[in-house]
């Protein structure tokens, strides 16, 4: 492939293309005339062709005006090869190009939307996510850029937070989850080599126990004091995390990563790296917008489900 | 290796220099009646009926015939044809190109002489022509150089040309009004304010008619259209064509009426040349079958006319097969050979699929189903007692009426549905020709099954509201469930 890349192919793409292109004019214009026998009647039956012993090759001329137009297919495709791209690399002198024009269709498309999301950007982020148009196209948003590692539903798996619960990592107010569309997100759990094996099981089970899961209790007598020499930096000493930090609560029964003792060990002897992509290079402020509302709405609709 | 000999033999040749390109000779074909003229103006008056009257028709408030490219529907009266219905508009090529098949097979071109648009238009231009040029001669000496541009000559051009680009106009404006809303069109081009694509096209088609049935003519026939090259393979000995009766016309040559030609040793063919004069393709007939031919019968008009003039029997130029000639059959005992092969073949065909196409457009269900199954997330655990698996299920409804869906899934026990809210779903209301997608968990009990990929089944039923009836549409779509270790 690499041998494609030298300037050397770009030139002999161009001069096959225009000597070609010259050729079939010269092959047009030496063949205008062919010499041919008049029969005793005077008529002209065929160019004096013969194949296989029998087989003649009439005169069927064809029209004028054919020859015309491909003649002036030979000056359109020479015009063509000036102003656009398709001689070697030569750019054409218009400076068109594929990505160029489906740049200019997109700026066009959002032009024309504008007045779509105009009303919605001047709106709270609580009114949009009332409006059912609004989170008609905040689905079809989500749906398009945010369902491959959220799911479809919202729901989240393993590694990729579930959105339509109360438990944000850097919480839930429109303005944070704004924030987190347009600019991304990058948790970390570091690793703790300095801990022990023992000790990673302790404060394994000491985790465990603050979302009232089964533990050994000797174990999570330990762990809470490895926990708090460790862990509390972060996830604070009431283990309800930090939404400054993206530090989960541990207390909630909510796991990103699984809260089986195994997968709690894994998290704190590897730790975990987490990576919200920032949209804003890719999604509209507007769209992110009804976004957010949507997003927003989602576990607040929960919120008032529950309620009843 | 071309050489020139023939079979090895020198032949004494005179070499002229002659160009490979020939200026078109302009065509006057003259005007004829008679039986199969008045035939081609039913057709012609019929198939422009149509084309131009069909937009304009209504259907529940809506055009009746609409081809909405934008919106990706074909509306046809009651009918709405989705992309998912391509296969019809493949039948209707299939089913369209075997009756091409079966018709040349019986009688060569009729397409071509009666209803293709090309002739079609050419007949309505020609008609103009000669209403506001005169006839072939009259014609012929107008554009010859004797005439000088006078006044005279100015007018009739003018006058030709305004009512032919009206028409033109008008048969590109009828085709655009196929694909946007005719009315909605027209009132935009009586205010000037047609989209730039409209436009265009409009212009285009405008230009295409005026230059196609104007200018062009016989040569579409000759030089463009694939089908005149290719129809001699569907014609055989028992084919009827338009055929001069070499047999009986030969040797031609003209003779006062009185004189008795058989003794004079001729055939029945005077020479009049009419044949030639009306043929809008300029051929001769008399020297047999040839492409150019577009079976119209205007040589079969005018040699009757002549032939009844000169107390003649009629059909020295007729219908007839080539067998028919060779065996000096009639007609009636040519008939009897139609029942061939092919066309039989070509029949069965045509039954088959017309049946097929019927039953399956009057049967066609307008609830169509699509699952899709998540594909970033394997499947998750709900509250510990649950396997939940994500889809989307877009729920298309292709009738005019609103629809009210259930969804079942079946295949794995105690399946749930659930929308993306986590609550059950009851009905969907899917609006008429509309579609409605939206994200689905689907949940079993944990423990159940052994971990792996169980193919599970969406039953989805919907009420279609008629009016007060109540229609029921049913689908069943495949999925995989799939229970992680």
């Amino acid at each position: 492939m690499s041998d494609f890349l030298s300037a050397g192919w770009s030139t002999y793409i161009a001069l096959v293309t225009i000597v070609g292109i010259f050729w079939c004019i010269w092959l047009l214009f030496s063949q205008l005339k062919v010499k041919v026998k008049l029969n005793p009647d005077g008529e002209v039956a065929d160019t004096g062709h013969v194949w296989d012993g029998d087989l003649r090759e009439l005169n069927n001329p064809l029209p004028r005006w054919w020859m015309w137009m491909f003649l002036i297919s030979c000056i359109f495709s020479l015009a063509y090869l000036v102003l656009y791209p398709g001689l070697g690399s030569f750019p054409g002198i218009l400076g068109y190009s594929s990505d160029g024009a489906l740049m200019n269709s997109m700026t066009t498309a959002n032009d024309e939307l504008k007045p779509v999301y105009a009303k919605y950007v001047k709106m709270d982020i609580e009114q949009v996510a009332a409006d059912p148009k609004a989170r008609e196209m905040g689905q079809r948003l989500f749906l398009n850029s945010c369902a491959q590692c959220h799911g479809s539903d919202a729901g989240g798996s393993k590694g990729f937070p579930n959105l339509t619960d109360h438990d944000w990592l850097y919480g839930g107010s429109p303005e944070n989850i704004k924030t987190t569309i347009t600019n991304g997100r990058g948790g970390v759990m570091p690793p703790f080599p300095q801990l022990d094996s023992r000790q990673i099981v302790d404060v394994a089970n000491y985790v465990r126990s603050l979302s009232g899961l089964p533990v050994d209790e000797f174990k999570r007598t330990r762990g809470e004091e490895v926990f708090k020499s460790n862990c509390v930096a972060c996830h604070g000493a009431d283990a309800k995390g930090n939404i400054a930090l993206g530090a989960p609560n541990l207390t909630d029964k909510t796991w990103l990563y699984g809260g089986s003792e195994a997968m709690i060990i894994e998290t704190v002897t590897k730790g975990r790296m987490a990576m919200m992509p920032a949209q804003d290079k890719v999604i509209s402020p507007e769209k992110i917008q009804l976004l957010t509302a949507y997003v927003w709405g989602l576990s607040s609709n929960n919120l008032s489900a529950q309620k009843k | 290796m071309p050489s020139n000999s023939l079979g090895g033999k020198p032949v004494p040749i005179e070499l002229i220099e002659e160009s490979l390109y020939e200026v078109r000779r302009k065509i006057y074909p003259r005007s004829i009646s008679g039986l199969f003229a008045r035939w081609r103006v039913i057709f012609v008056f019929a198939t422009q009926l149509l084309f131009y009257g069909l937009p304009w028709l209504s259907w529940n408030d809506r055009q009746a015939v609409l081809f909405d490219l934008v919106q990706r529907k074909f509306y046809i009266f009651g009918l709405v044809l989705w992309p998912q219905d391509v296969i019809y508009l493949t039948l209707l090529l299939i089913l369209s190109a075997l009756a091409l098949f079966l018709f040349t097979a019986v009688a060569g071109r009729l397409f071509c002489g009666y209803a293709c648009p090309q002739t079609v238009y050419t007949e309505i231009f020609m008609w103009i022509e000669r209403k506001v040029e005169g006839d072939r001669f009259a014609r012929i000496r107008l554009d010859g150089e004797e005439w000088p541009w006078d006044f005279h000559k100015w007018r009739l051009k003018i006058t030709k040309h305004f009512i032919w680009l009206f028409i033109a106009f008008w048969t590109g404006f009828t085709f655009i009004g196929y694909f946007t809303p005719i009315e909605t069109l027209g009132s935009s081009l009586l205010h000037l304010s047609l989209g730039p694509w409209q436009t265009f096209w409009l212009g285009f088609y405008s230009f295409a008619t005026w230059g196609n049935a104007g200018f062009m003519r016989e040569q579409v026939c000759k030089y463009m259209c694939p089908y005149a090259r290719f129809q001699s393979v569907m014609v055989d000995k028992d084919t009827f064509l338009v055929t001069y009766d070499k047999v009986r016309g030969e040797p031609r040559g003209s003779r006062s009426k009185s004189a008795d030609h058989g003794s004079m040793g001729l055939g029945d063919c005077v020479d009049c040349s009419i044949c030639v004069q009306v043929c809008p393709t300029g051929i001769d007939i008399r020297e047999g079958l040839q492409y150019m031919c577009i079976g119209c019968g205007a040589c079969i008009d005018a040699c009757d006319q002549v032939m009844e003039k000169i107390d003649y029997p009629n059909g020295l130029i007729r219908y007839t097969t080539e067998r028919a000639i060779e065996d000096q059959e009639s007609n009636q005992s040519a008939i009897r050979h139609i029942l061939r092969p092919r066309v039989l073949v070509y029949t069965a065909f045509i039954i088959i699929l017309t049946s097929a196409f019927m039953i399956s457009l009057l049967t066609r269900n307008p609830l169509r189903v699509d699952i899709m199954r998540d594909r970033g997330a394997l499947a998750r655990e709900v509250e510990g007692v649950r396997i939940e698996n994500i889809y989307r299920i877009q729920i298309m409804n292709a009738s005019e009426h609103p629809m009210k869906v259930q969804v079942k899934a079946t295949g794995l026990n105690d399946l749930k549905i659930l929308n993306s809210q986590g609550t059950e779903i009851t009905e969907i209301n899917v609006g008429p020709a509309s579609n409605q997608l939206l994200p689905i968990k689907v949940s079993t009990t944990i423990g159940q099954n052994d971990s792996g990929n169980y193919p599970i089944h969406f039953d989805v039923l919907a009420q279609e509201l008629v009016g007060d009836k109540v229609v029921m549409r049913t689908r069943e779509e495949k999925s995989t469930f799939i229970i992680p270790r």
